[in-house]
């Protein structure tokens, strides 16, 4: 079963009995998906690449020549590198900004996950009443683009809730460091109808019979969603954790609005950002930072893929 | 960064002070106590008494600019210690909405846009100035430059820096080698720049590239073409929304503007033709003049920094800037320019102390020290300022002649002038005519 | 300068103060859970004894609250999107009703402004080809990239690479391909396609200014970013089969290509569905790389693009909120096709 390859429109008629020629042709056959796998994967990062070459060379020639003169020209330099790395001034250094990012970041991972694999349970095995109304409705709100949410999440956190002239929720007042929570806050928000969709696509197709089985036993929901449930997701909630870090160490626009610019609590994103002068002029320091933020979701996801693909397979397999 | 973990512990302090109602006196020995004793802080008696207070900026201002601002602040800091934590963002103008609409303004920020200054006032977020800052205002600027952020009478933020637009940038070496002289008038000007067509080199290069600012700089081309052909009085009132946006005078302009900015046998020197001026971005549209590949650029004077390092920018260097010459010298120097203006959201003590402090002679020349900087305040001594183009800029500013006006895309309402206008201008060098060109950003205004 | 970690202490501090939130609330939540019910259930078993000894009636045995235990289960989730989506959802609702700066009431203005301004009308229609392609390009693109890299050599290899470009963000995917697009008219090119061009011989082109080609040019960036996430899923997918069906496909003699129709593509339908909506959905934001690449310029423009100039840049909050509203509208064809699927899943 190893060699088994189905590739599209390769019109190789596999007999019952597969004979020697079969398994050769089979052989040639997977080798050349391997080829053209290969020559597809690198054409898809020679973008990439370029800029990863532009990085290493001196700013006039990244602004004069091609990436791929570097090749019969190599000037190279690390230039770029040192002044996204080590330049200092009033705006503090890299590494503050790196580990704001984390501190960012993992959090705001973490709640949505749980929360929404809780929502996401509830929605696919509890019974109750207008279930499937409150799985579209948190489906639908996808769509609400975060720009229009600044706003009023700001105003919740920094005048609190006021119905009719009641303070029902204070302001939340928080300085430096503290900021933290007002991210981790958004972020969660932005990122669950998302993650219940995903979830209870998983959630909801597994197998009935483990939850009836379960519940005849007299597990309560609880029970069942941390021991069955849990481990049998494992893949789902990797996959979406990786989607959801990859999105909130990207992001800019959140950050900068909850966070502030600062280097007490601003991430990677926003000193990058900062990085190319207030006219755009030092924009050649963009090719290093770039590849300075990449590492770290890079890292990541390659840390967790075999985890991630093997978990997924579980949770599409419906009886 | 010790320094930075004391302050950070003052910020969290003074703010819970803030708001327990206590005194900031009361949260114990602050390390960074204020130095008012010292001789050099003189200066700075009447911002003192506010010691351990702290005020927030923001600004569209990064990168190295901000360190310099954080440097030129520095002594004014120690002596009446006052904390200034400034904040700059690439996306200053739509977060600055967002903050204060989100109940989270700054205390002061740095506008560059009369036009958004005024709808901070119209939805009553900015503060009127105090009475010290009013007057400081009043004694270092002229009225011509406060009216920008005047609304029905009452002055909603003092000017800080500013910058000349109307520049030509060149390289006097080129120049004195191929014999070229620097035009005094508009009609020099074209016939210089037929005569470089002739000897083969493309005379001008632009480009108005600039991410989601696509086009400003045709839309200072226009402006400063305008002032030219119909003079002040019909700017004001294109400004103002007095004459129609495609009123037939503006059209002229647009045209004449043309004459240069479209005209194949002109453009656009080390780029391409007429068209890569859309997609040549405005920090590198000069650099062809430092390799002979274009003799002319018309950019503001903040473009002294856009050079290639090592380029000399000084009179008798590698590049200079001379005015962009008038149509008819006799009616006077019409002046393009911009500049930003530090307006209140908070009208506390110590906002307003710094307020005043950022209108005042001390501050102006403490920032043009620092280099790359010049103000319209009266106060600013040229001799302060190290950089020739800004030395030129200064000059312009203070002679009685100079008919200043600010940017006009600045003026407008934002739809316009930070919308249609600049995707106008964008349509506009990518071959649309003028009139529709002027048409379509007629309608867009309401 | 010497990095200073006591002075990020505070940061760890407070992220430390995160986590402990967050095992305090999903721990708590599910001992509230567990224990909550137990004690009913003793209760309900105290009272039962207390009645047959008393010779009371027996109570009437309550059904379980399932209503109540779901309402715990969806708790925070529904906090979060009431403060987070579902306030600021009404709210742009409303402002898309008033006029620029919220002051007073405009009706139906903002909307007809909409359909009659030409260069909105544009944007419309952009946002339309972008939502119809790149879906349908990635998936497609992600689908065969699956299949043909199954079980070859060098597999993860071959998959981090296409999936690397969802590691980087859209801003910095528009600044890669902004390079490959460049122009230069004199002189040396510096972007990729120029230069192929030039060395086939021919002209070298202004790609971001050629409309309609620069929409097609962006919506390559969007799907050059997407199509890992769509490999990924459906990857997952086509191992999930269960290796018998595939034997047993094999040992009736079906081609590859049948196998493809008949075995995988029915096998994977669940996650070809979320690969298709999530894309649509994500298509139907895009922003970031629009306004990178051409801030909406030269006929390129998408409604979240414009939907932020107008509302935050020109300080046209009507305006802004009327197009966020159409964005809210244009997601109802994928809704209505979830609830068919959700119904079917639920009878089949």
């Amino acid at each position: 079963m190893t060699t088994a390859t189905p590739t599209v429109g390769a019109g190789v008629q596999a007999t019952g009995t597969p004979g020697r020629a079969a398994r050769v042709r089979k052989r040639l056959n997977s080798r050349t998906a391997t080829l053209v796998s290969i020559v597809i994967a690198l054409l898809w990062t020679i973008p990439t690449f370029g800029l990863f070459i532009s990085s290493f060379r001196p700013e006039d020639q990244i602004k004069t020549t091609g990436w791929w003169t570097f090749f019969s020209d190599p000037q190279f330099t690390l230039e770029n590198y040192q002044e996204v790395l080590f330049s200092t001034g009033s705006s503090g250094q890299l590494a503050s900004y790196f580990i704001n990012s984390l501190a960012i970041t993992i959090p705001s991972v973490l709640f949505p996950l749980a929360f929404a694999s809780l929502a996401a349970y509830a929605l696919a095995w509890i019974n109750f009443k207008g279930r499937d109304w409150v799985y579209i409705a948190i489906f639908a709100l996808q769509i609400v683009p975060l720009q229009m949410a600044l706003v009023p999440l700001l105003k919740f956190f920094s005048t609190g809730v006021t119905v009719a002239g009641v303070q029902i929720l204070p302001a939340w007042d928080l300085v430096d460091e503290q900021k933290f929570a007002q991210v981790w806050f958004a972020h969660t928000c932005f990122a669950l109808p998302f993650a219940v969709f995903l979830l209870h696509n998983f959630i909801s197709q597994l197998p009935g019979d483990l939850m009836e089985a379960a519940r005849v036993d007299g597990a309560t929901h609880p029970k069942i969603f941390r021991t069955i449930v849990l481990p049998l997701i494992t893949p789902a909630l990797a996959a979406f954790g990786i989607f959801q870090f990859l999105w909130v160490w990207n992001d800019l626009l959140v950050a900068l609005i909850f966070a502030g610019g600062g280097d007490e609590t601003a991430p990677l994103t926003v000193r990058l950002a900062e990085l190319a002068g207030t006219r755009g002029n030092e924009w050649q320091r963009l090719t290093a930072g770039a590849f300075v933020s990449i590492v770290v979701p890079l890292i990541v996801f390659l840390s967790l893929q075999r985890f991630f693909v093997r978990g997924l397979l579980a949770g599409s397999v419906k009886g | 960064m010790a320094f930075a973990r004391s302050r950070q512990a003052l910020a969290i302090a003074g703010v819970l002070g803030l708001a327990l109602g206590v005194t900031a006196c009361g949260t114990g020995n602050d390390k960074k106590s204020s130095n008012a004793s010292k001789p050099e802080c003189a200066a700075y008696e009447k911002y003192q008494g506010h010691d351990g207070k702290k005020v927030t900026i923001y600004s569209s201002i990064r990168d190295i600019e901000a360190d310099r601002l954080d440097q030129s602040w520095k002594q004014f800091e120690d002596c009446t210690g006052i904390d200034i934590d400034h904040e700059g963002s690439g996306e200053f103008e739509a977060q600055l909405g967002v903050r204060v609409d989100g109940g989270n303004a700054p205390d002061l920020a740095f506008i560059p846009q009369p036009g958004l200054l005024k709808r901070f006032v119209d939805s009553g977020k900015i503060k009127e100035v105090g009475a010290d800052t009013k007057a400081m205002a009043e004694q270092n600027f002229t009225p011509d430059w406060l009216k920008y952020s005047t609304v029905n009478g009452k002055l909603y933020g003092v000017p800080l820096g500013s910058n000349v637009k109307s520049y030509v940038w060149y390289s006097p070496k080129t120049f004195k080698d191929k014999g070229w002289s620097v035009p005094t008038t508009w009609d020099e000007l074209i016939a210089l720049s037929d005569k470089i067509a002739a000897s083969g080199t493309k005379p001008w290069c632009a480009g108005i590239e600039s991410g989601d600012a696509t086009g400003w700089p045709a839309t200072d081309w226009i402006e400063d073409v305008l002032l030219r052909t119909q003079g002040v009085e019909v700017y004001d009132q294109w400004t103002t929304h007095g004459i129609p946006f495609n009123d037939p005078k503006v059209a002229d302009a647009v045209d004449k503007a043309g004459t240069i900015l479209k005209n194949e046998k002109y453009m656009n020197g080390g780029f391409g033709g007429v068209k890569s001026i859309a997609t040549t971005s405005f920090q590198e549209a000069g650099t062809p003049i430092t390799t002979g590949k274009c003799a002319m650029h018309r950019q503001a004077s903040f473009y002294a920094n856009q050079w290639p390092e090592g380029t000399k920018v000084a009179e008798d260097g590698d590049v200079f800037a001379f005015y962009f010459p008038a149509v008819d010298p006799s009616k006077g120097k019409p002046v393009l320019g911009a500049g930003e203006f530090v307006s209140a959201f908070a009208d506390r003590p110590e906002v307003q102390a710094v307020q005043t402090y950022l209108a005042s002679g001390e501050y102006v020349n403490s920032r043009a020290k620092i280099g790359d900087w010049l103000s319209a305040n009266k106060k600013l001594d040229i001799n302060n300022v190290p950089n020739p183009v800004d030395k030129l800029s200064v000059q312009i500013l203070q002679d009685p002649k100079t008919e200043f006006r600010f940017d006009g895309s600045d003026l407008m309402p934002a739809a316009v002038g930070a919308g249609t206008f600049w995707k106008g201008m964008v349509d506009w060098i990518n071959g649309k005519d003028t009139t529709t060109v002027l048409n379509g950003i007629e309608g867009s205004w309401k | 300068m010497e990095f200073d970690f006591a002075a990020e202490q505070p940061k760890f501090l407070m992220l430390m103060y995160g986590l402990i939130a967050f095992v305090g609330v999903v721990g708590g939540l599910l001992l509230l859970l567990d224990v909550v019910p137990a004690w009913f259930a003793r209760r309900r078993e105290e009272r039962l004894v207390a009645a047959v000894a008393s010779g009371t009636p027996l109570p009437r045995r309550r059904k379980p609250r399932e209503g109540v235990i779901a309402l715990f289960f969806l708790l925070p989730t529904l906090l979060f999107l009431l403060v987070g989506l579902v306030v600021p959802a009404i709210r742009t609702t409303l402002l898309s009703f008033m006029d620029k700066d919220s002051s007073s009431w405009v009706g139906l203005a903002n909307y007809s402004w909409l359909f009659s301004e030409d260069s909105i009308v544009r944007v419309l229609i952009n946002s339309l080809i972008w939502v119809l392609l790149v879906p349908l390009a990635a998936t497609a693109f992600g689908l065969i990239y699956a299949v043909l890299v199954d079980k070859a050599r060098f597999e993860a290899v071959a998959k981090s690479l296409i999936f690397l470009p969802m590691a980087i963000s859209f801003v910095g995917a528009a600044i890669i391909w902004k390079f490959v697009y460049a122009y230069r008219g004199d002189g040396d090119q510096i972007g990729l396609l120029n230069q192929i061009v030039v060395s086939l011989g021919g002209e070298p082109k202004q790609w971001l200014l050629e409309s309609p080609l620069n929409t097609f040019l962006l919506i390559v960036i969007m799907v050059w970013i997407q199509a890992g996430f769509a490999m990924v899923v459906l990857s997952a997918a086509i191992k999930a089969i269960p290796a018998d069906i595939v034997e047993a496909a094999r040992l009736d003699g079906v081609s590859p290509w049948q196998m493809f129709w008949q075995i995988t593509m029915p096998s994977i339908r669940p996650a070809l569905i979320v690969v298709v909506v999530t894309l649509s959905i994500a298509t139907l934001k895009v922003f970031d790389i629009v306004r990178t690449a051409t801030n909406g310029n030269y006929d390129t423009n998408v409604i979240a693009t414009e939907m932020y100039n107008q509302a935050f840049r020109y300080q046209e909050n009507g305006h802004g909120s009327a197009l966020a509203v159409f964005l809210f509208v244009l997601v109802i064809p994928i809704v209505i096709y979830q609830i068919r699927n959700l119904r079917q899943q639920r009878e089949g």
